[in-house]
């Protein structure tokens, strides 16, 4: 048989529920105008998601809203609700009804009923409110008065129909046993699931002492979602769901802005300090002065007037700023003029990997926070399980990245273990764009700390190992001095420099002194030479005087011989000349 | 003999449905039996009356009020299973 018109496909519209997390994880919120049933344990918080989905319908969505409470007495939900923040009061007067429905306790009940009243009277408020958003809290509570399982179905069938008729977002929640899956696919409540458009299922547990809080949307018609189970607590401000990644989210924005570490020495070695919105991670065993790199980060954020976030998990927040003072880093200040702030993991409760990220998130928004140094994030795999502590890693970098955020985390690795092997607990390392480790090398009875960049993406960094010197003048890296094919650090690098120094100098003492015997024997020399010159000249006045006396002698002689020769007359005596 | 105490009973039904037709047919026959001539009946429909409901606190249909004598009493249901209704009215 055909029907008389062909149906009207309609668009699944939804009903965003404001819920962090979960609006995301179902593309936008629960199906507008369907069932959806909210199964979960004791305090697994369905109530409070619930009216969550009703309070953001009537205050953001203007979506009016009626809360039928079979389970609690409305004054109560509205005083545990209080501490939320939502003005329920104010709602209440037009937008958001309770209506009680608890069953009172003597009730008897004898032979069959239905709903059809509560339905009547629902009817009413409805027309008189407009509400288009309906939950039924801990329906079961009336389920199970019903004598028989066709009862209940039909009940349920009942509401089903009614809800569909009146095109209302119906959020049903049911309550179950301790185990979940064993408690949906039980009589009557199985057959729920395959009736309504969209079930999501929250589980309460506790794994190793902490507690766990996981949402799942195991159908939904009409709409992709996302499947696997999603961590999920309740905060402050009622229900958040954490999610690993936003579906749809525009791909961060790259700068090749850097900025510094906070020590000089190591933004040369990483060509420039840290790149703007990076993940940052500091390994080391205990005490290699991850805490000290991480503040130092924060100082010089805040030096440049950057807001910035400072969790520790180890120490309390003074104790981070007195022992960071003692090596010249100086974060008082900033705590006080507000750009820094300080959290000490221990003011945050609970203490599982998940209510840590949200409470970071959380603060981080709050402070506005450019830069946030987490140290250290391994306190989480140590508080929980690693799956979750891993999963919590990633969703903290996507997050900062999303954000822009420079995130510096610091992370223990046992000493005793190899890189190699310290990189796996958190895998983060793998995560992370610029990974340092800080090691201690051990040698002539000494521990120095030594620093190395394993990794840095898209930066051309040191391949040095650098000694990573504390001091009340702050940090500073020096090279390591490189003998015979060893590292020496510490005192043996310091004593090797010193021998250096002193053979050095006794090298320029020696060359001086040299100079100075040379320039004795130049001198020597030269005075010599200066006599031997005078020697030279008195030789050639000799000479030149032996000469002229020898050519004056035999003037003489041949005068005389003349002469002579005149006197004895002998020869022709030439004209003129007389002999006095 | 003492004046007969009247028992008043408000009977919240749904339209003609079926549960509800007999929860009234029953609370009749009952009366009839157990308390002839000292019992007021008030029948509610709340399809007619669902503001009163509303204000009353009725969800589930029919629901049957013992208004006096005092205490109050609720009963759910057709009212067919006699003995506990009667227990639970004091009879």
């Amino acid at each position: 048989m055909k029907s008389a018109q062909p149906r009207l496909v309609k668009v699944l519209t939804k009903a965003p529920t404001g819920i962090t997390g979960f609006d995301e994880i179902t593309g936008g919120g629960l199906p507008r105008g369907l069932t959806t049933l909210l199964v979960g344990g004791p305090g697994s918080g369905k109530t409070i998601l619930a009216l969550q989905f009703l309070v953001h319908g009537a205050q953001d969505c203007k979506e009016p809203g009626i809360f039928v409470a079979f389970e609690e007495a409305s004054k109560r939900i509205v005083a545990n609700a209080e501490s939320f923040g939502w003005k329920l009061a104010e709602l209440r007067r037009k937008k958001l009804f309770f209506m009680d429905a608890q069953p009172i306790p003597d009730l008897v009940q004898s032979g069959d009923f239905d709903l059809s009243g509560m339905l009547a009277a629902l009817e009413a408020q409805i027309l008189e409110m407009g509400a288009r958003r309906i939950v039924f809290d801990a329906l079961n509570i009336i389920l199970e008065l019903l004598p028989e399982p066709a009862a209940k179905r039909r009940e349920l069938y009942r509401l089903h129909e009614w809800l569909r008729a009146r095109e209302l977002t119906g959020l049903i929640t049911l309550q179950a046993g301790g185990d979940v899956k064993g408690a949906i696919s039980h009589q009557p409540f199985g057959f729920m699931q395959f009736m309504v458009d969209c079930v999501v299922i929250l589980n309460h547990s506790v794994v190793q002492g902490v507690s766990q809080r996981n949402l799942r949307v195991q159908k939904y018609r009409g709409s992709g979602f996302d499947e696997d189970e999603a961590p999920f607590l309740i905060g402050q401000s009622g229900f958040e769901v954490a999610i690993a990644h936003t579906q749809g989210r525009v791909d961060v924005k790259v700068t090749n802005e850097r900025i510094s570490s906070g020590v000089k020495r190591l933004d040369t070695m990483l060509g420039g300090g840290y790149y703007r919105g990076a993940s940052v991670l500091i390994t080391g065993s205990s005490g290699t002065a991850k805490t000290t790199l991480g503040g130092a980060f924060a100082e010089a954020a805040c030096r440049r007037g950057e807001r910035t976030m400072f969790v520790s998990f180890d120490s309390d927040c003074t104790e981070v700023i007195r022992n960071l003072a003692s090596v010249g880093i100086l974060l008082d200040r900033y705590v006080k003029n507000g750009c820094l702030r300080m959290i000490s993991a221990r003011t945050i409760v609970g203490k599982s990997a998940e209510t840590y990220l949200v409470r970071i998130k959380m603060l981080a928004k709050e402070h506005g926070a450019r830069c946030l140094v987490i140290d250290p994030a391994s306190a989480w795999s140590t508080s929980d399980n690693d799956l979750t502590a891993q999963s919590v890693a990633k969703r903290l970098i996507d997050w900062s990245k999303a954000k822009g955020t420079t995130l510096i985390c610091t992370k223990l690795v046992d000493q005793m273990s190899s890189l190699e092997v310290g990189g796996s607990p958190l895998n983060i390392s793998t995560l992370a764009d610029t990974w340092i480790h800080i090691n201690y090398l051990v040698q002539a009875g000494e521990r120095n700390r030594g620093l190395s960049i394993v990794k840095s993406r898209g930066t051309a960094h040191s391949n040095q190992v650098c000694e990573l010197i504390l001091s009340d003048a702050g940090v500073t890296l020096t090279d390591t001095y490189t003998a015979d094919g060893e590292v020496l650090m510490g005192t043996l690098r310091r004593e090797k420099e010193s021998a250096e120094r002193v053979a050095h100098e006794a090298a320029e003492v020696a060359v001086k002194l040299k100079r100075v015997r040379l320039d004795a024997e130049e001198a020597e020399l030269e005075v010599r030479l200066k006599s031997l010159q005078t020697e030279l000249v008195a030789k050639q006045v000799e000479k030149a005087l032996l000469v002229s006396s020898t050519q004056s002698r035999k003037g003489e002689l041949s005068r005389g011989r003349t002469q002579m020769r005149e006197l004895r007359g002998a020869d022709a005596a030439k004209p003129g000349r007389k002999i006095p | 003999m003492s004046r007969p105490v009247i028992f008043k009973f408000r009977l919240y039904v749904a339209g003609d449905a079926l549960n509800s037709a007999q929860s009234l047919a029953n609370l009749t026959a009952l009366c009839q039996t157990h308390l002839p001539d000292r019992h007021e009946i008030e029948v509610v429909d709340v399809f007619k009356n669902p503001k009163r409901a509303l204000v009353d606190g009725i969800f589930m249909t029919p629901t049957l009020l013992k208004l006096a004598p005092s205490p109050v009493r609720m009963i759910v249901g057709t009212l067919s299973q006699t003995q506990i209704v009667l227990q639970a009215l004091g009879l």
